[in-house]
Protein backbone atom coordinates (compact mmCIF):
# COMPACT_ATOMS: atom_id res chain seq x y z
CA UNK A 1 0.00 0.00 0.00
CA UNK A 2 3.04 2.55 0.37
CA UNK A 3 2.12 5.44 -2.30
CA UNK A 4 6.12 5.50 -2.47
CA UNK A 5 5.51 3.54 -5.80
CA UNK A 6 3.11 6.45 -6.94
CA UNK A 7 6.04 8.79 -7.84
CA UNK A 8 6.60 8.69 -11.25
CA UNK A 9 9.72 7.85 -13.08
CA UNK A 10 10.80 11.21 -14.30
CA UNK A 11 9.63 12.30 -10.67
CA UNK A 12 12.20 9.57 -8.95
CA UNK A 13 14.68 10.61 -11.54
CA UNK A 14 14.21 14.51 -10.75
CA UNK A 15 14.75 13.57 -7.03
CA UNK A 16 17.66 11.49 -7.42
CA UNK A 17 19.40 14.10 -9.39
CA UNK A 18 18.39 16.75 -7.03
CA UNK A 19 19.73 15.04 -3.93
CA UNK A 20 23.00 14.19 -5.07
CA UNK A 21 23.46 17.77 -6.22
CA UNK A 22 22.19 19.38 -3.43
CA UNK A 23 24.25 17.69 -1.34
CA UNK A 24 27.18 17.92 -3.31
CA UNK A 25 26.61 21.45 -3.62
CA UNK A 26 26.29 22.15 -0.11
CA UNK A 27 29.56 20.23 0.59
CA UNK A 28 31.32 22.38 -1.80
CA UNK A 29 29.73 25.86 -0.20
CA UNK A 30 30.89 24.85 2.88
CA UNK A 31 34.36 23.62 1.90
CA UNK A 32 34.72 26.53 -0.04
CA UNK A 33 33.47 28.96 2.84
CA UNK A 34 36.04 27.37 4.87
CA UNK A 35 39.13 28.26 2.20
CA UNK A 36 37.58 31.96 2.30
CA UNK A 37 37.87 32.16 6.30
CA UNK A 38 40.77 30.53 6.96
CA UNK A 39 42.36 32.34 4.28
CA UNK A 40 43.98 29.86 2.53
CA UNK A 41 43.12 32.02 -1.05
CA UNK A 42 43.23 35.64 -0.61
CA UNK A 43 40.00 37.00 -1.07
CA UNK A 44 39.44 39.87 -3.82
CA UNK A 45 37.76 42.51 -1.05
CA UNK A 46 39.84 41.92 2.28
CA UNK A 47 37.88 40.85 5.31
CA UNK A 48 37.92 43.39 6.88
CA UNK A 49 36.61 46.02 4.45
CA UNK A 50 33.56 44.63 3.95
CA UNK A 51 31.66 46.23 6.59
CA UNK A 52 32.37 49.32 3.98
CA UNK A 53 30.87 47.79 1.11
CA UNK A 54 27.75 45.71 2.74
CA UNK A 55 25.78 48.32 3.25
CA UNK A 56 26.49 49.61 -0.16
CA UNK A 57 23.97 49.28 -3.13
CA UNK A 58 24.74 46.53 -5.60
CA UNK A 59 26.06 48.65 -8.17
CA UNK A 60 27.80 50.82 -6.12
CA UNK A 61 29.40 47.42 -4.43
CA UNK A 62 30.69 46.48 -7.83
CA UNK A 63 32.58 49.60 -8.78
CA UNK A 64 33.84 50.66 -4.87
CA UNK A 65 35.68 46.88 -5.13
CA UNK A 66 36.10 47.09 -8.67
CA UNK A 67 34.22 43.82 -9.68
CA UNK A 68 32.63 42.56 -13.10
CA UNK A 69 29.33 41.51 -12.80
CA UNK A 70 28.54 37.82 -14.88
CA UNK A 71 30.27 34.98 -15.43
CA UNK A 72 33.79 36.89 -14.89
CA UNK A 73 33.84 35.53 -11.30
CA UNK A 74 35.20 32.21 -13.21
CA UNK A 75 38.57 34.06 -13.91
CA UNK A 76 38.72 35.35 -9.78
CA UNK A 77 37.76 31.79 -8.73
CA UNK A 78 41.63 31.82 -7.55
CA UNK A 79 40.38 34.27 -4.66
CA UNK A 80 38.95 33.49 -1.56
CA UNK A 81 36.01 35.20 -1.81
CA UNK A 82 34.96 34.02 -5.12
CA UNK A 83 35.98 30.05 -4.80
CA UNK A 84 32.60 30.08 -2.77
CA UNK A 85 31.17 31.21 -5.98
CA UNK A 86 31.46 27.34 -6.87
CA UNK A 87 29.01 26.10 -4.68
CA UNK A 88 26.76 28.86 -4.70
CA UNK A 89 26.67 28.08 -8.74
CA UNK A 90 26.47 24.08 -8.23
CA UNK A 91 22.71 24.51 -5.45
CA UNK A 92 21.67 28.01 -8.08
CA UNK A 93 22.63 25.09 -11.23
CA UNK A 94 21.47 21.53 -9.70
CA UNK A 95 17.84 22.35 -10.93
CA UNK A 96 18.60 23.18 -14.29
CA UNK A 97 20.32 19.71 -14.99
CA UNK A 98 17.23 18.17 -12.95
CA UNK A 99 15.30 19.40 -16.03
CA UNK A 100 17.83 18.50 -18.84
CA UNK A 101 17.43 15.17 -17.04
CA UNK A 102 14.19 14.25 -17.06
CA UNK A 103 13.22 15.63 -20.40
CA UNK A 104 14.06 12.32 -22.44
CA UNK A 105 11.76 10.50 -20.25
CA UNK A 106 9.18 12.37 -20.96
CA UNK A 107 9.22 12.42 -24.59
CA UNK A 108 9.42 8.54 -24.14
CA UNK A 109 6.65 8.28 -22.61
CA UNK A 110 5.03 10.62 -25.42
CA UNK A 111 4.28 13.15 -22.82
CA UNK A 112 5.06 15.58 -25.73
CA UNK A 113 3.49 18.38 -23.57
CA UNK A 114 5.25 18.19 -19.99
CA UNK A 115 8.62 17.18 -22.68
CA UNK A 116 7.81 20.85 -24.20
CA UNK A 117 6.82 22.68 -20.58
CA UNK A 118 10.04 21.21 -19.53
CA UNK A 119 12.86 22.23 -22.27
CA UNK A 120 11.16 25.72 -22.15
CA UNK A 121 11.97 26.07 -18.44
CA UNK A 122 15.54 25.08 -19.27
CA UNK A 123 15.88 27.91 -21.85
CA UNK A 124 14.64 30.09 -18.75
CA UNK A 125 17.04 28.95 -16.05
CA UNK A 126 19.70 29.27 -18.65
CA UNK A 127 18.76 32.88 -19.62
CA UNK A 128 18.88 33.71 -16.28
CA UNK A 129 22.00 31.76 -16.00
CA UNK A 130 23.63 33.19 -18.78
CA UNK A 131 24.51 36.85 -17.42
CA UNK A 132 23.04 38.47 -20.25
CA UNK A 133 20.54 39.74 -18.30
CA UNK A 134 21.50 42.70 -16.30
CA UNK A 135 20.17 45.25 -14.17
CA UNK A 136 20.51 49.20 -14.96
CA UNK A 137 20.92 49.47 -11.00
CA UNK A 138 19.83 52.29 -8.79
CA UNK B 1 6.82 -0.57 19.54
CA UNK B 2 6.77 2.32 20.63
CA UNK B 3 9.95 1.75 22.67
CA UNK B 4 12.07 0.80 20.46
CA UNK B 5 11.28 3.55 18.12
CA UNK B 6 11.98 5.48 20.80
CA UNK B 7 15.21 3.91 21.34
CA UNK B 8 16.08 4.31 17.80
CA UNK B 9 14.94 7.51 17.77
CA UNK B 10 16.89 8.48 20.79
CA UNK B 11 19.92 7.46 19.41
CA UNK B 12 19.60 8.82 15.90
CA UNK B 13 18.76 12.49 17.88
CA UNK B 14 21.36 12.01 19.83
CA UNK B 15 24.05 11.65 16.57
CA UNK B 16 22.03 14.15 15.04
CA UNK B 17 22.65 16.42 18.23
CA UNK B 18 26.18 15.69 18.61
CA UNK B 19 26.20 16.72 14.96
CA UNK B 20 24.73 20.03 14.58
CA UNK B 21 26.76 21.09 18.12
CA UNK B 22 29.53 20.05 16.65
CA UNK B 23 29.01 21.96 13.63
CA UNK B 24 28.40 25.18 15.65
CA UNK B 25 30.89 25.44 17.43
CA UNK B 26 33.57 24.59 14.66
CA UNK B 27 31.62 27.60 12.59
CA UNK B 28 32.05 29.88 16.08
CA UNK B 29 35.79 28.84 16.39
CA UNK B 30 36.55 29.02 12.40
CA UNK B 31 34.93 32.70 12.79
CA UNK B 32 36.81 33.92 15.99
CA UNK B 33 39.80 32.00 14.70
CA UNK B 34 40.11 33.94 11.89
CA UNK B 35 38.91 36.67 13.45
CA UNK B 36 42.40 37.02 15.63
CA UNK B 37 43.91 36.16 12.52
CA UNK B 38 42.68 38.96 10.46
CA UNK B 39 43.20 41.72 13.71
CA UNK B 40 47.18 40.68 14.31
CA UNK B 41 47.48 40.87 10.14
CA UNK B 42 46.16 44.34 10.34
CA UNK B 43 48.52 46.26 11.61
CA UNK B 44 46.30 49.88 10.78
CA UNK B 45 42.74 49.71 11.43
CA UNK B 46 40.28 49.84 8.13
CA UNK B 47 37.87 52.30 9.04
CA UNK B 48 34.65 50.68 8.52
CA UNK B 49 30.84 51.58 8.06
CA UNK B 50 30.53 50.12 11.42
CA UNK B 51 32.32 50.61 14.82
CA UNK B 52 32.26 47.09 15.39
CA UNK B 53 34.98 44.36 13.99
CA UNK B 54 33.86 42.73 10.34
CA UNK B 55 33.14 39.14 12.12
CA UNK B 56 31.01 40.28 14.42
CA UNK B 57 28.02 40.58 11.98
CA UNK B 58 28.55 37.21 9.69
CA UNK B 59 28.58 35.70 13.52
CA UNK B 60 25.38 37.69 14.63
CA UNK B 61 24.15 36.58 11.60
CA UNK B 62 24.85 32.65 12.15
CA UNK B 63 23.22 33.06 15.60
CA UNK B 64 20.19 34.84 14.17
CA UNK B 65 19.82 32.13 11.54
CA UNK B 66 20.14 29.19 13.41
CA UNK B 67 17.27 30.50 15.70
CA UNK B 68 14.97 31.51 12.61
CA UNK B 69 15.09 28.23 11.49
CA UNK B 70 13.91 26.78 14.51
CA UNK B 71 11.49 29.54 15.13
CA UNK B 72 10.25 28.76 11.07
CA UNK B 73 9.80 24.97 11.48
CA UNK B 74 8.10 25.58 14.65
CA UNK B 75 6.10 28.76 12.88
CA UNK B 76 5.35 26.35 9.71
CA UNK B 77 6.27 28.81 7.45
CA UNK B 78 9.96 29.14 5.49
CA UNK B 79 12.65 30.53 6.56
CA UNK B 80 13.52 33.51 3.03
CA UNK B 81 9.68 35.01 4.60
CA UNK B 82 11.46 35.43 8.10
CA UNK B 83 15.45 36.39 6.82
CA UNK B 84 14.84 38.77 4.59
CA UNK B 85 12.43 41.97 6.50
CA UNK B 86 14.42 40.55 9.48
CA UNK B 87 17.96 40.80 8.38
CA UNK B 88 16.93 43.50 5.91
CA UNK B 89 15.82 45.55 9.45
CA UNK B 90 17.73 45.15 11.92
CA UNK B 91 21.35 44.28 10.50
CA UNK B 92 23.42 47.02 8.47
CA UNK B 93 24.21 44.69 5.10
CA UNK B 94 21.84 46.39 2.35
CA UNK B 95 18.63 45.34 0.88
CA UNK B 96 19.88 44.29 -2.36
CA UNK B 97 22.78 41.69 -0.58
CA UNK B 98 19.65 41.36 1.69
CA UNK B 99 17.34 39.86 -0.87
CA UNK B 100 20.03 37.58 -2.51
CA UNK B 101 21.03 35.92 0.17
CA UNK B 102 17.27 35.81 1.36
CA UNK B 103 17.11 33.73 -2.15
CA UNK B 104 19.54 31.37 -1.70
CA UNK B 105 18.86 30.34 2.03
CA UNK B 106 15.31 29.81 0.71
CA UNK B 107 16.82 27.93 -2.00
CA UNK B 108 18.93 25.70 -0.47
CA UNK B 109 15.87 24.77 1.93
CA UNK B 110 13.78 24.10 -0.82
CA UNK B 111 16.33 22.01 -2.24
CA UNK B 112 17.32 19.62 0.85
CA UNK B 113 13.02 18.77 0.96
CA UNK B 114 13.10 18.58 -2.57
CA UNK B 115 14.74 14.96 -3.10
CA UNK B 116 12.29 13.36 -0.34
CA UNK B 117 9.32 15.06 -0.99
CA UNK B 118 9.61 13.72 -4.76
CA UNK B 119 10.00 10.64 -3.93
CA UNK B 120 7.33 10.09 -1.44
CA UNK B 121 4.64 11.14 -3.68
CA UNK B 122 4.10 14.16 -1.93
CA UNK B 123 5.16 16.67 -4.00
CA UNK B 124 3.73 16.32 -7.60
CA UNK B 125 5.62 16.64 -10.96
CA UNK B 126 2.58 17.27 -13.04
CA UNK B 127 1.07 20.07 -10.48
CA UNK B 128 4.50 21.66 -10.41
CA UNK B 129 6.23 21.52 -13.57
CA UNK B 130 3.29 24.48 -15.28
CA UNK B 131 3.00 26.36 -12.42
CA UNK B 132 6.96 26.37 -12.08
CA UNK B 133 7.26 27.62 -15.69
CA UNK B 134 5.07 31.07 -15.35
CA UNK B 135 6.48 31.29 -11.80
CA UNK B 136 10.47 31.28 -12.72
CA UNK B 137 9.75 33.58 -15.61
CA UNK B 138 7.98 36.02 -13.71
CA UNK B 139 11.07 35.77 -10.77
CA UNK B 140 13.80 36.63 -13.64
CA UNK B 141 11.89 39.68 -14.25
CA UNK B 142 10.93 40.08 -10.48
CA UNK B 143 14.65 39.98 -9.71
CA UNK B 144 15.58 42.49 -12.51
CA UNK B 145 13.19 44.85 -11.21
CA UNK B 146 14.23 44.61 -7.31
CA UNK B 147 17.94 45.58 -8.23
CA UNK B 148 16.77 48.18 -10.57
CA UNK B 149 14.53 49.82 -8.18
CA UNK B 150 15.77 52.23 -5.34
CA UNK B 151 15.85 50.74 -1.71
CA UNK B 152 13.47 53.09 -0.57
CA UNK B 153 10.48 51.96 -2.88
CA UNK B 154 11.85 48.27 -1.94
CA UNK B 155 11.73 48.19 1.27
CA UNK B 156 8.32 50.37 1.63
CA UNK B 157 7.21 47.18 -1.00
CA UNK B 158 8.82 44.73 1.13
CA UNK B 159 7.16 45.94 4.57
CA UNK B 160 3.88 46.15 2.69
CA UNK B 161 4.05 42.58 1.29
CA UNK B 162 4.99 41.18 4.67
CA UNK B 163 1.92 42.99 6.37
CA UNK B 164 -0.07 41.35 3.72
CA UNK B 165 1.63 38.20 4.55
CA UNK B 166 0.82 38.43 8.32
CA UNK B 167 -3.27 38.96 7.12
CA UNK B 168 -2.74 35.58 5.15
CA UNK B 169 -1.62 33.90 7.80
CA UNK B 170 -4.47 35.60 10.09
CA UNK B 171 -7.54 35.17 8.05
CA UNK B 172 -6.28 32.55 5.20
CA UNK B 173 -8.37 28.75 6.47
CA UNK B 174 -6.94 25.74 5.12
CA UNK B 175 -8.27 22.53 3.39
CA UNK B 176 -7.31 19.52 4.35
CA UNK B 177 -8.82 17.79 1.70
CA UNK B 178 -10.35 20.85 -0.95
CA UNK B 179 -14.03 19.76 -2.08
CA UNK B 180 -12.94 19.41 -6.32
CA UNK B 181 -16.41 18.44 -7.91
CA UNK B 182 -14.61 18.70 -11.28
CA UNK B 183 -11.57 19.16 -12.96
CA UNK B 184 -11.05 22.10 -15.02
CA UNK B 185 -10.28 21.42 -18.62
CA UNK B 186 -6.47 22.62 -18.35
CA UNK B 187 -6.06 20.73 -15.72
CA UNK B 188 -7.59 17.60 -17.23
CA UNK B 189 -5.78 18.01 -20.73
CA UNK B 190 -2.50 18.04 -18.49
CA UNK B 191 -3.31 15.38 -16.66
CA UNK B 192 -2.98 16.85 -13.11
CA UNK B 193 -4.63 14.43 -10.73
CA UNK B 194 -2.87 12.17 -8.05
CA UNK B 195 -3.21 9.62 -5.50
CA UNK B 196 -1.50 9.74 -2.21
CA UNK B 197 -0.82 7.57 0.84
CA UNK B 198 -2.19 9.63 3.66
CA UNK B 199 0.44 7.56 6.61
CA UNK B 200 -1.59 9.07 9.83
CA UNK B 201 -5.28 7.65 8.59
CA UNK B 202 -3.40 4.68 5.98
CA UNK B 203 -6.10 5.79 3.39
CA UNK B 204 -5.55 6.81 -0.14
CA UNK B 205 -6.50 10.01 -1.33
CA UNK B 206 -7.47 10.77 -4.65
CA UNK B 207 -7.24 14.35 -6.02
CA UNK B 208 -7.59 16.40 -8.56
CA UNK B 209 -7.49 20.42 -9.22
CA UNK B 210 -9.64 23.05 -10.82
CA UNK B 211 -9.57 27.03 -11.58
CA UNK B 212 -5.89 26.31 -13.38
CA UNK B 213 -6.18 28.87 -15.79
CA UNK B 214 -6.59 31.64 -12.84
CA UNK B 215 -3.96 30.33 -10.55
CA UNK B 216 -1.37 30.13 -13.20
CA UNK B 217 -2.40 33.73 -14.12
CA UNK B 218 -1.93 34.25 -10.57
CA UNK B 219 1.67 32.66 -10.36
CA UNK B 220 2.94 35.27 -12.54
CA UNK B 221 2.34 37.82 -9.16
CA UNK B 222 3.75 35.10 -6.88
CA UNK B 223 6.90 34.94 -9.37
CA UNK B 224 7.51 38.87 -9.42
CA UNK B 225 7.42 38.99 -5.95
CA UNK B 226 9.42 36.23 -4.98
CA UNK B 227 12.53 37.33 -7.07
CA UNK B 228 11.86 41.27 -6.36
CA UNK B 229 11.85 40.37 -3.03
CA UNK B 230 13.90 37.10 -1.89
CA UNK B 231 11.50 35.92 0.19
CA UNK B 232 10.87 32.37 -1.16
CA UNK B 233 7.04 32.14 -1.91
CA UNK B 234 5.63 29.19 0.05
CA UNK B 235 3.29 32.12 2.25
CA UNK B 236 1.20 32.58 -1.06
CA UNK B 237 1.84 29.34 -2.96
CA UNK B 238 0.01 27.19 -0.81
CA UNK B 239 -2.85 28.85 -0.30
CA UNK B 240 -3.20 29.15 -4.36
CA UNK B 241 -2.48 25.92 -4.57
CA UNK B 242 -5.00 24.11 -1.82
CA UNK B 243 -7.71 27.15 -1.55
CA UNK B 244 -8.09 28.02 -5.31
CA UNK B 245 -7.23 25.15 -6.85
CA UNK B 246 -8.54 22.44 -4.59
CA UNK B 247 -5.18 19.88 -3.85
CA UNK B 248 -5.04 18.54 -0.59
CA UNK B 249 -3.22 20.62 1.94
CA UNK B 250 -0.09 18.11 2.25
CA UNK B 251 0.12 18.10 -1.47
CA UNK B 252 0.59 21.78 -1.45
CA UNK B 253 2.48 21.99 1.06
CA UNK B 254 5.06 19.63 0.00
CA UNK B 255 4.63 20.92 -4.00
CA UNK B 256 5.01 24.36 -3.06
CA UNK B 257 8.27 23.42 -1.47
CA UNK B 258 9.81 21.69 -4.14
CA UNK B 259 7.97 24.77 -6.62
CA UNK B 260 10.79 27.08 -4.59
CA UNK B 261 13.49 25.11 -5.48
CA UNK B 262 12.75 25.98 -9.20
CA UNK B 263 11.03 29.60 -8.90
CA UNK B 264 14.15 30.78 -6.74
CA UNK B 265 16.82 29.15 -8.84
CA UNK B 266 15.82 31.47 -11.71
CA UNK B 267 15.71 34.77 -9.44
CA UNK B 268 18.80 33.59 -7.87
CA UNK B 269 20.96 33.50 -10.72
CA UNK B 270 19.60 37.43 -11.78
CA UNK B 271 21.00 38.03 -8.20
CA UNK B 272 24.48 35.83 -8.65
CA UNK B 273 25.21 37.42 -11.94
CA UNK B 274 24.41 41.17 -10.97
CA UNK B 275 27.00 40.66 -8.02
CA UNK B 276 23.85 40.84 -5.32
CA UNK B 277 25.26 37.98 -3.70
CA UNK B 278 28.08 38.29 -0.41
CA UNK B 279 29.58 34.76 0.38
CA UNK B 280 30.69 36.09 4.20
CA UNK B 281 26.42 36.80 4.53
CA UNK B 282 25.09 34.01 2.63
CA UNK B 283 27.41 30.83 3.68
CA UNK B 284 26.27 31.74 7.47
CA UNK B 285 22.56 32.29 6.80
CA UNK B 286 22.33 28.77 4.63
CA UNK B 287 24.40 26.48 7.52
CA UNK B 288 22.49 28.21 10.21
CA UNK B 289 19.16 28.40 9.43
CA UNK B 290 19.96 24.73 8.15
CA UNK B 291 21.40 23.45 11.25
CA UNK B 292 18.08 25.44 12.80
CA UNK B 293 15.42 23.75 11.19
CA UNK B 294 17.34 20.18 12.33
CA UNK B 295 16.68 21.65 15.61
CA UNK B 296 13.35 23.03 14.85
CA UNK B 297 12.44 19.49 13.39
CA UNK B 298 13.39 17.96 16.77
CA UNK B 299 11.45 20.18 19.29
CA UNK B 300 8.54 19.91 16.75
CA UNK B 301 8.35 15.95 17.18
CA UNK B 302 8.15 16.58 21.06
CA UNK B 303 6.09 19.46 21.39
CA UNK B 304 3.20 21.29 19.39
CA UNK B 305 4.15 24.88 20.40
CA UNK B 306 1.03 26.29 19.08
CA UNK B 307 1.99 29.47 20.35
CA UNK B 308 5.12 29.49 18.05
CA UNK B 309 2.80 30.46 14.93
CA UNK B 310 1.75 33.54 16.85
CA UNK B 311 5.33 34.39 17.57
CA UNK B 312 6.07 34.44 13.87
CA UNK B 313 2.90 36.72 13.11
CA UNK B 314 4.48 39.01 15.76
CA UNK B 315 8.23 38.93 14.38
CA UNK B 316 6.34 39.19 10.73
CA UNK B 317 4.25 42.02 12.07
CA UNK B 318 7.42 44.08 13.51
CA UNK B 319 9.84 42.96 10.88
CA UNK B 320 7.30 44.24 8.35
CA UNK B 321 6.68 47.54 9.86
CA UNK B 322 9.98 47.98 10.23
CA UNK B 323 10.82 48.27 6.46
CA UNK B 324 8.04 49.65 5.77
CA UNK B 325 8.96 52.78 7.66
CA UNK B 326 12.41 52.78 6.60
CA UNK B 327 11.03 52.69 3.34
CA UNK B 328 9.28 55.85 4.13
CA UNK B 329 12.02 57.27 5.41
CA UNK B 330 10.01 57.40 8.95
CA UNK B 331 12.44 54.83 11.18
CA UNK B 332 15.26 54.48 9.34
Amino acid sequence: MGKEARATEEQVAYAKLLDSGMKAGLLVLVVTFVIYVTGIFVPHVPVNDLPKHWSMPVHKYLQAANIPIGWSWLVMVGKGDFVNFIGIAFLAGVTLFCYIRIIPILFRKKDTVYGIIAILEVLVLVLAASGILKTGGH
Amino acid sequence: MVTITSIIGNRRAGLKNLFVFVSAVCFLFLFFGLALASTEGSPTPIPTESAAPWWIWPLVLFVVTFLLGIVAVLGGVGGGVLFVPIIGGFFPFHIDFVRGAGLLVALSGALAAGPGLLKKGMADLRLALPVALIASACAVVGAMLGLALPAKIVNTALGGTILGIVAIMLLAKKSEYPDVKQADALSTALRINGIYHEASSGQDINWKIHRTPQALAIFILIGVMAGMFGLGAGWANVPVLNLMMGAPLKVSVATSKFLLSITDTSAAWIYVNNGAVLPMMVVPSIIGIMLGSIVGVKILAKTKPAAVRYIVIIMLLFAGTRALLKGLDIWK
